[in-house]
This record gives structure tokens, sequence and C-alpha cells, in this order.
């Protein structure tokens, strides 16, 4: 262990800061599970993606007549091919990075991804993503119950906003949030020596477990797992990339992402998210405005990371998984915007990524009886149940069992990504 | 200070942001009803606490270039958190924290929408201070315990809401939803009580509810605003009919109305949302979670009972709240300690405790986004998450780094303070127990904190040792997890 000086500045005020030298980070946890093991990096893009702007199905004249003002034009889309049913899509303009990933074959998007009475309520959506149950979303997620299932190690998940989401909550793993590696760092009103003695104390004094207040161990929990990954967060604190990374909080999160894969330290699951898609109003004429800088920063975040792991032989290795709570309507509103609505388009990136189409486009005729709307019309029925992606991720990428973690078989029908 | 009124420091720690020393001596020596009684009359108590910023004998703000507190939102988060520290009205601050998550309103959209200085007047502006209306906090700090049905209107037709949840493009033509599925799913009685057929209904309701710019004669922000407006012209006039009753008579259908009187829609739909009994229901388990227990669920009995006391009170909240604070879930002190600290509550009363000499509440601000808590920034219109959820292990961290720097920033006071205690670290430890009120220490933390005072050179009690010694402690103390309940 050695101690370094070094003043920080927010607060205003100067102090000490206690760490302890790599290389010790590669714990012998990490080591065991081979320091490149698979790893799993879910996307959400916060708010209700609207699907049918991300992934635009240009020969369809309702998508026009419903959305005069917000569609993107025909001439503008990347165009991608057609789908099984062929309908021919295309990316929305600003994502010529993922253009460029699925290319290179290493992108599937699966359309209509949802499930049966799709909640337009952001929260209960959101917990029916994260615990893959939308009978009762419960407590657990359906990544914190994978994480169950692999060697305990205080990083074997990390939430990369500054909560933990629901997706990550387990019974038993506690698993940490930490933004930015950068400002990780145990902090001291005193001199090195003693900040030393405090880090001790404070170490011993979280580590006490109160059996009569269980409200005091799950923060004594939260405290230990900040103290148990500070040295070993800290050696990717350091990390640059091989890339520029664009300057938005999307790529400084993946950033963080890629330099604790690249210094091995052995997380299975990471989390990171990215707001705004809540686009009620002012979503941008034709393609340009808040949505697509959204898409702009979308794929610009992506393509770095696929690049930055791609140069280092670690591509192989990863895998993003992409999702949103849900899909918007399908008639834009009197705001140039859209609102909640029900199935959206899920994606996955990696080296084993089967990339391509999957699933078929709904049509956007509002006739009622179009069986791929639901509401009247108003939105996109799902056609992939969303607990299928989950089966193919769990068994075929993180070699786990997705019956017993999702609570049921979900693998018939599964779009087969990987 | 001796410590000998648990339940009166409990009060003040729930119904109030804690105590410093003065608080303690003033409230100790009442009885515990009169303490509630004081804290919530708070209307005869004068509201100058604004008054004494930039007084020395209280924390100080940083100012960059004039102090705004009005029209710049860092400088209304500075005023904010000075009231919470200092206002003999500690109550209304509480209780206008606890509405601020409910009506959750992100600054970052006003700004987006209509710039900084708009922005910042729309959430802070404070009545009188700048042409234009109140803005929002100062509403909701208004309404703080008045009848729910009237803060429900008045944020129905506030401009900082009006263009947070797009109700200023909601018109005639294209309804816009936004609004109109919060209101029910969020304001008022939730999830399962509602249709999709509702949140279009209510949407058409609120059409016509909008703002309206006016320019001050030199166009600066400072003597423009926005302000409410009903554009009869985009009302949509129809008959809207809904899957709960919005009468007394049980009707469910809101009449066709001429656009000149159609604002009254709006005000029938919130009059029928506020006396529901799951809103009833619904607030008083959310006032179990702010006022009694975050580990017990809400008591059945519980809710009955505070549904009742806002039903026979026309939806006023100061009854309600005058119930809990009397109520035996409250006085037992077995759910005291029961309550995970937000970060503002958590940072207010460790400054209370620790002192504030030489300290600007400007330094605040960063700890508190870090730890999860920048004021009139919640994450979502859902508000913070809030108990278990506040405590991430990067939020924890921040919690225990923001302990340091204010033990660093009051570290020669903490010295001074400790010099009564000289004799033993055993001493210095009782002291510093005495002196801060987290929730009791079981042997081995307390240990833990014994040994950290005699790790290192002996004990002598120098001055020296007892400025390091005491910082060290308080930052242990402070940044412990007993101390994040209150």
């Amino acid at each position: 262990m050695s101690v370094s000086r070094r003043d920080f500045i927010r607060g205003g005020v100067a102090a000490f800061t206690v760490s302890f030298a790599a290389p010790s980070f590669l714990t012998e946890v990490a080591r065991a599970q081979g320091a490149r093991s698979r790893s799993l990096v879910v996307l959400y893009l916060g708010g209700g993606n609207d699907a049918l702007s991300t992934l635009v199905p240009y020969q369809d004249q309702f998508y026009y007549q419903r959305r005069p003002v917000i569609a993107v034009p025909a001439g503008q889309v990347l165009q991608i091919g057609t789908d099984m049913g062929g309908r021919a899509l295309g990316l929305h303009p600003r994502l010529t990075g993922l253009r460029d990933i699925f290319n290179d074959g290493r992108l599937a998007i699966v359309q209509r991804a949802g499930y049966q009475n799709s909640s337009r309520s952001h929260f209960q959506g959101t917990d029916i993503w994260g615990t893959a149950d939308p009978g009762s979303p419960s407590v657990m997620g359906w990544l914190g119950k994978f994480l169950e299932t692999v060697p305990s190690d205080a990083l074997s998940g990390w939430s990369a906003t500054r909560e933990v989401p629901r997706a990550l909550r387990s019974r038993t793993i506690s698993v940490p949030a930490i933004p930015n590696a950068r400002t990780y760092a145990f902090n001291s009103p005193n001199s090195a020596t003693e900040a030393v003695h405090e880090r001790a104390a404070a170490t011993r004094i979280a580590s006490h477990v109160p059996v009569n207040r269980p409200q005091l161990s799950f923060v004594n929990t939260a405290a230990i797992g900040a103290l148990e990954t500070l040295d070993r967060v800290a050696s990717v604190s350091t990390y640059t990339g091989t890339v520029a990374y664009p300057n938005n909080g999307l790529a400084l999160a993946l950033r963080t992402v890629a330099g604790s894969i690249v210094r091995g330290i052995g997380t299975r699951v990471y989390w990171v998210q990215t707001g705004g898609f809540d686009t009620h109003a002012t979503q941008g004429a034709g393609g340009t405005g808040a949505y697509g800088n959204l898409m702009g920063s979308f794929g610009g975040s992506v393509l770095a990371f696929y690049n930055d792991l791609r140069n280092q032989g670690l591509l192989g290795d990863t895998m993003l998984l992409q999702f949103s709570e849900f899909g918007r309507r399908i008639s834009e509103n009197g705001s140039a915007g859209t609102d909640h609505g029900a199935a959206g388009v899920m994606m996955a990136m990696g080296g084993a990524v089967r990339g391509g189409i999957y699933g078929t486009a709904a049509s956007l005729d509002p006739n009622p009886g179009n069986p791929t709307l639901e509401n009247n019309g108003g939105d996109v029925r799902f056609e992939t149940d969303f607990r299928s992606v989950y089966a193919q991720v769990l068994d075929n990428w993180l070699g786990a069992n997705s019956t017993s973690i999702l609570g049921g078989d979900f693998r018939a029908g599964a779009p087969a990504i990987v | 200070m001796a410590r000998g009124s648990p339940l009166i420091e409990h009060l003040l720690r729930r119904a109030g942001f804690g105590m410093s020393p003065d608080d303690l001596r003033f409230y100790e020596t009442m009885s515990v009803a009169t303490a509630i009684g004081r804290l919530l009359d708070y209307e005869s108590v004068p509201d100058d606490v604004d008054d004494r910023i930039g007084n020395a004998a209280y924390a100080g703000v940083t100012a960059r270039g004039t102090f705004s507190p009005n029209s710049n939102i860092e400088d209304a988060r500075q005023r904010w958190l000075f009231r919470m520290i200092h206002s003999q009205r500690p109550l209304q601050e509480k209780m206008t924290l606890f509405w601020h998550n409910h009506f959750a309103t992100l600054y970052s959209k006003l700004q987006g929408t209509v710039g900084a200085g708009l922005g910042a007047k729309l959430m802070a502006n404070k009545a009188g201070a700048l042409p234009g209306p109140q803005g929002q906090i100062e509403t909701i700090r208004q309404f703080a315990v008045g009848k729910f049905r009237d803060l429900l209107t008045e944020m129905s037709r506030d401009p900082a809401m009006l263009v947070f949840l797009d109700g200023r493009l909601n018109t005639r033509q294209r309804p816009q939803e936004n609004f109109g599925r919060e209101i029910m799913e969020l304001f008022t009685f939730g999830l399962g009580n509602y249709t999709e057929q509702d949140v279009y209904a209510a949407a058409r309701v609120f059409t016509g509810w909008n703002i309206r710019l006016v320019r001050g004669a030199d166009r600066s922000d400072a003597n423009s605003y926005y302000e409410f407006v009903f554009l009869a012209n985009q009302h949509e006039t129809a008959a809207k009919t809904f899957t709960f009753p919005i009468y007394a008579n049980g009707s469910r259908v809101i009449p066709a109305r001429s656009a000149a009187n159609g604002m009254q829609d709006g005000l029938d739909l919130i009059a029928a949302l506020a006396r529901h009994p799951e809103t009833a229901r619904r607030l008083a388990r959310k006032l179990w979670g702010f006022f009694v227990s975050e580990v017990l669920p809400p008591d059945p009995e519980f809710v009955t009972s505070c549904a009742a006391v806002y039903a026979a009170n026309d939806t006023e909240i100061l009854p309600v709240v005058h119930y809990i604070l009397r109520s035996r879930w409250f006085l037992s002190l077995t759910n005291s300690y029961a309550r995970y600290a937000w970060p503002v509550e958590f940072v207010v009363r460790s400054v209370k405790e620790v002192g504030w000499s030489g300290l600007s509440v400007d330094t605040l601000r960063t700890p508190l986004t870090n730890m999860g808590q920048t004021l009139f920034e919640p994450p979502d219109v859902a508000g913070w998450e809030l108990g278990e959820g506040w405590f991430s292990t990067g939020a924890a961290l921040a919690r225990m780094n923001y302990a340091a720097s204010v033990a660093f920033n009051q570290r020669f006071n903490l010295g001074r303070a400790a010099a009564d205690a000289r004799t033993s670290p055993e001493a210095l430890l009782s002291l510093f127990l005495d002196r801060f009120s987290p929730a009791p220490y079981d042997s081995e933390p307390y240990d833990g904190l014994l040994e950290y005072l005699r790790a290192g050179a002996a004990w002598t009690g120098s001055d020296a040792q007892l400025t390091t010694k005491a910082a060290g402690l308080t930052r242990l103390i402070v940044g412990s997890s007993e101390y994040q309940f209150m």
C-alpha cells in the first residue's frame, strides 16, 4: 500500500486522498474468472425512445401521413435493407456510427420488442423491463439475479450511472454505482498518515452488521462496497482509450466501461444510461433538432466504444444491449412530438453478435383492424417478447440459465442475435 | 449540551432539519405538545430568514457578481439551503421540500426551453422581488400546508409546470398528453385508478391552459416574465367522459361548455382528483414514509385515519400533519432513526450540528449533486428515489467525502470545542457523541471510533492532536451509516 498526497478541489477545500498501488487491482476472483471473461453492457435510453425515428419504415405511406412534421424524409435515411417481411428500413440519418457497425455485421436490430398490455408509464415500464416481470415488477432485477449466479465479487456488476437501477438489484449482491472513476476516492480532512487511520476506522465501523437494524446494515453494505472497490476503480481512472470519445455523458461512461474491460477488472455486467428520450414536444422536423442530437450522441458514443474495443482485441468479449421502456405513439402530437406508446426497438452490438434486422415492421395503417398495431391503431404492437431477447443473452452469451433467472421459459421464438 | 429530550430531537429531525445548539436550547424546555404547536403554527413566526443572508453570524453565500437568488438557479439553491439551515419555520421548509419532490420539476428543461434567467425565475422568483409572478417553489412554500386542491390548482396553472410538462403545447387541434397523464399517475391517485381513455380526456380538459411572455421595457430577463393565461380559442369544448366520478352526484362526464368558460373543465377535474379517496390514501402513504418510517410499511389504520382527516378538512394538509405528529406512530421512539435522510436533510443537519463559521452554503452544492440530490433538478417527474435508493456505493462514498470536507472546513472550531475533553480519547468521544446526534452505535463501531482516536502517536491532548483527532472523529461520525438516519 502506498499513500499519495493529492489536493482535492471539490467543495473548495484542500485535503488528502488515500490510494493503494496498482497492480493489485487484479483480484484473485478476477483472475479465477479469467481477466477477459465475457461482459454485458446494458444501455438504457431513458424516457421512451421513439423507435419509429430510430429505425424508419421509409416506404410506409402512413408513416408520412401520421407524422407530417417530424417524419424523416425517405431520401435522408441510412438504408440498411429490408426485414424478414420485405419492408425497407433505414436508420436515422444521425446514426452513421451504427450504420458502420451494421455494415461490419456486428449490429443486431430487434424490431417491435415489448410485451402484452404494454405499460405507458415511465416508472412502471422501467420496472417491468428491469425485472422482466410484467405481472409483478418486484424488487429483484434480471441482471441482479444473474449476478447471484456468478462468483461473488464487489465489482461483478458496475452501474456507470449515479444510481443502481432496479435491473441490477438483488437480495445478496450490492452493485456499486460509479459514474466517474476519477472522482471515486476516499478523502480526508487530515494528513496522509491520519487519513490511513480514518480509512481503517471507517471500514471497521461499516463492517458491523447490526442484526436488529436492517436499514443500518443496508447502508453499511453500500459503504463497504465503496471502500472495497476504491483501489481497483482507481486503476481505471487513468484510462483514456485508443480513440477520441465524443464529449458527452454517455460517451464518457462508455469510456469508463472500456477502461474497466481493458484493465481486466472482472466485471460481468455494466449499466449505462442516457436520458432525454421523453420527446413530447419539439422532437425536431425531418430528423433534425433535439431527436437528431440524441441520435448523434448515441451513435457516435457507441461507435467510439466499438472502435476502442476492436483496436484492443476485446470486441469478442463484449456485448452491448440497448433498450428503452417503451416506444412512442405513431401519430405525432400537436407539439411536433410524440406521446407514450407501446413496442420499441432493441439493439445488440459486439464481436459475437450476428448482425441484421430481426422481426417484421408494423404496418402503420391506422385501421383499427390492423393486427400489427394496438390501442385503436395508435401504437405499435409488440411482436418479440423482450424476455426472449434476455433469454438469448443469458443462455448464449453469459452462459447462464435463462429459465431460472427469468422465472419461465422464453427461449422459443427468440431472435438468434448471438 | 446534554441530551435529555429524545422526543424533542426526534421531532426536530423529522418536522425540521435537526437542531443547532441554540435550537435545542430553545425547544428542549417545551413540552412535546408545545413544540409541535410551535412548529405547526409557523404563520405566527416572522418569515424574515432571508434578511440574514450576508450577516456574519450565519452561514455565508458565494456571489458570482451580484447575488441573484430570483434569477440565477445556483443562487436560488444557495438561498434555499440557507433557509433550511436558519429558518425559524422549519416545518414550512420541510413541507416545501416534500412537495418539491411530489411536483418534481426539472430546471434543466426550463432552461432549455426559455433560457437560464427566465427559467430560474420560473422556479424561484420571490413575490415582489422581480417583475412577474412568484416562482414555483415560492408557490409551494405559500401553500405548503394549505388545501391540497388549491396546491394542485396552483401547480396546474404554474408557468414552470406548463413548460415542464408541455401544457403550453396542449391545444384543441392536437391534444398533448404529458400533463394529463402525470396529474393522475404522479400528482394524485396513482396507477391503477385510471385508463388510457382518461389520459386522452384529461389532456383535452387542460387545452388552453397556457403561458404568455411579457417583455420588460429593457427586454432583460430580470424584467421579463412568463405568466399564466387561458387561451379560450385553444380549448376543446366538447364533453369529456371519464371512468371515475368527476362530480359529487357521481357523474363521470364534464359537460360541453363554451370556450370562454372552458377553464372550468380543468378546475372540475382537479377538484375530483383532489377529493378522490385514493388520492387521500396515496398522500397518506407518502406522508408515512416522510414522517414516520421507511422501515415499516404504512400501517393500514394510519392510512385510513389520515385519509379521514384529509376528507373531513376539505383536503387541507395542516390538520393531517398535526394528526401525524400527535399520533402514536410518530411519537413512538421505536420509529426514531427509521427514516433514511435525504442528502439535503443530511447536509443541513450536519451543518447545524458541526457549525457554519466561515462556511459558504455554496460549497454544499457539489457534494449534494454527488450524493444524488440537486435542488430544482430531480431525476425525473417522479422525483427522487427515496429510502434505500439514496444509498448506492457512489452516493455512500460521496456522503463520507462530504463529511471529510465539512470536518476540514470546521477543524479549528472543532479543535477548540475538543479542548474540554483533552484528558483522554474516551472523554473526546463522549463529548462528540453528545454534540452530534447519530443513531446509537453498537459496541463494535463504538470501539472502532475509539480505536481511531488512539491510533498513531500516544495521546497527549495537545492542541495539534485535538485539532487533528476532532476533525477525523467528526468525519467518521458524520460519515458513518448511523448518521444517515433521522
